[in-house]
């Protein structure tokens, strides 16, 4: 087996073998259910979509992935593992991707386990499934770019707490960036260029149009280039600080 | 005898602090390499700068005619590398954690589960292989960081304080593995107690405030002592040269 898949392998199962994985579950499948009915409203609004299922998925991202991504590094660095891993004969660049990946699968699941809201909308009506699949898929593609952000800052610091703190901070920040309020302040001075750029960096905005069923290849490479960029920075950040 | 670890001018400070000055030295396979020193002396961070963890401020290491800044994955293959304090994944059973090692190290089939199973009876390990890490005694967690090491069969070995934490018992055994090893490895062993030197050491190397003090067989580090003491000779060696920084 080769180095990625091994690491890959470690990371994934060592999320079953604490409660680690069964609170985030329990915790996320609970959150997502109050949002849903309370404050989506799901019932109220007579339609047959789940439209107010991920409307919140953002809003519960930016706390619950950091959650998970705060021990990626920082946990590493704590316990002394990371001259151990550090050591074996793997790339730092496989490591940061297997590790990544491993943290995706797991919300993979955790967001594959929200199944019956589908099954519960197409009881009780005739939702279009295609747009729930294509929310799916860019809800967990929302949540790889949330992922990265977390595993990067993870890697800056031994404390998980300060990791969750300011993962938490910047991931608002690219929630906040598509908002009025925050489009307000550059509207008043800024170019239309330069509000379209600071709109174009929010989760929202990409997320906003994946959530109506149209997966657009600008948002895909929004994502992409996202999660490249901070892992790409993940890396450099382990290369060069392996060891404080 | 063919040169495993070759280590020229090696330097590493950090900011202001020299942590290792100008060190230079070979290790042959069949050697046992004692590293001794006082505490904060530079001994760990040469270490670490073999095995590929730390980079060094300036020098070369080669390891089996790997440079480890240019090939680090060749070094790192041909390595096994007990780092300070044993670290290892505590929520992993002692089979697990050795199953994940034997993955990346890429052992299959015959071959995986014969050094698997001799690694686990040579070091002593059968009666906890299905307990977590975390659980386990500062000795078989020492244990555990060994046979990590070893379990590749790897022709270079660098063990990092080897027998801290063991029971006078545990120690005894570890130094029989290590010379039971030594005939065809490259071994660099640091500690604290001296008596091991005598014991297991072929060569001993003396660093104190990263500077090379000595380098001798162990014979030769006693006759630094008029009283033919060990203790007394590295004492003679670390005081006599006071601690500049």
């Amino acid at each position: 087996m080769n180095g990625l898949l091994s690491i890959y392998k470690r990371e994934f199962t060592s999320y079953f073998v604490t409660p680690v994985a069964y609170v985030f579950i329990v915790i996320f499948l609970f959150m997502t259910g109050v949002f849903t009915f309370y404050l989506g409203a799901f019932y109220e609004s007579n339609q047959a979509d789940l439209e107010p299922f991920f409307r919140f998925h953002p809003w519960l991202y930016l706390f619950l992935i950091p959650a998970i991504s705060m021990r990626l590094w920082s946990d590493e660095r704590k316990s002394g593992t990371i001259e151990l891993l550090m050591t074996l004969p793997v790339s730092i660049t496989d490591t940061v991707v297997a590790k990544y990946l491993a943290a995706w699968s797991f919300t993979a699941i955790a967001l594959s386990l929200t199944f019956p809201m589908w099954i519960t909308v197409n009881y009780l009506g005739n939702p279009d499934n295609t747009v729930v699949l294509a929310s799916y898929i860019g809800s967990l593609i929302m949540a790889g770019g949330f992922l990265a952000i977390g595993s990067c800052i993870s890697a800056l610091t031994k404390s998980q707490v300060i990791s969750f703190v300011i993962s938490v901070v910047i991931c608002f920040m690219f929630i906040l960036s598509g908002f009025p309020m925050v489009l307000d302040l550059f509207e008043s001075w800024a170019p239309q260029a330069v509000v379209d750029a600071v709109a174009s960096f929010s989760f929202l905005t990409h997320f906003t149009s994946i959530k109506k069923g149209v997966i657009d290849i600008r948002d895909l490479i929004y994502f992409a280039a996202l999660i490249t960029f901070w892992l790409y920075v993940n890396i450099i950040i382990i290369e060069n600080k392996k060891a404080d | 005898m063919s040169e495993a670890i070759k280590i020229k001018s090696l330097t590493k400070s950090f900011g202001s602090i020299h942590a290792v000055r100008n060190v230079s030295f070979n290790v042959s396979h069949g050697e046992v390499l004692g590293f001794l020193g006082p505490n904060g002396a530079g001994k760990s961070t040469t270490m670490k700068m073999i095995t590929g963890f730390l980079e060094p401020t300036s020098g070369t290491v080669e390891v089996n005619g790997h440079d480890v800044l240019e090939n680090p994955l060749s070094v790192k293959r041909s390595i096994g590398y007990l780092p300070e304090g044993a670290p290892a994944y505590g929520e992993m059973t002692v089979k697990n954690f050795l199953n994940f090692i034997a993955d990346i190290r890429q052992l299959n089939g015959a071959i995986r589960k014969k050094r698997l199973d001799e690694v686990i009876e040579t070091i002593n390990i059968g009666t906890v292989i299905d307990q977590s890490i975390e659980t386990l005694s500062k000795g078989f967690k020492r244990r555990v960081g060994l046979a990590q090491a070893i379990l590749h069969d790897p022709n270079t070995l660098i063990l990092d304080e080897p027998t801290d934490g063991l029971d006078p018992n545990q120690k005894h055994e570890v130094r029989n593995l290590i010379k039971k090893m030594s005939k065809e490895k490259a071994i660099i062993i640091s500690t604290h107690i001296l008596e091991e030197v005598d014991a297991v050491c072929t060569r001993a190397i003396i660093i104190s405030s990263g500077e090379l003090l000595f380098d001798g067989t162990p014979e030769q580090l006693i006759a630094k002592s008029e009283k033919n003491d060990i203790d007394h000779a590295f004492r003679n060696i670390t005081i006599s040269n006071p601690t500049k920084s």
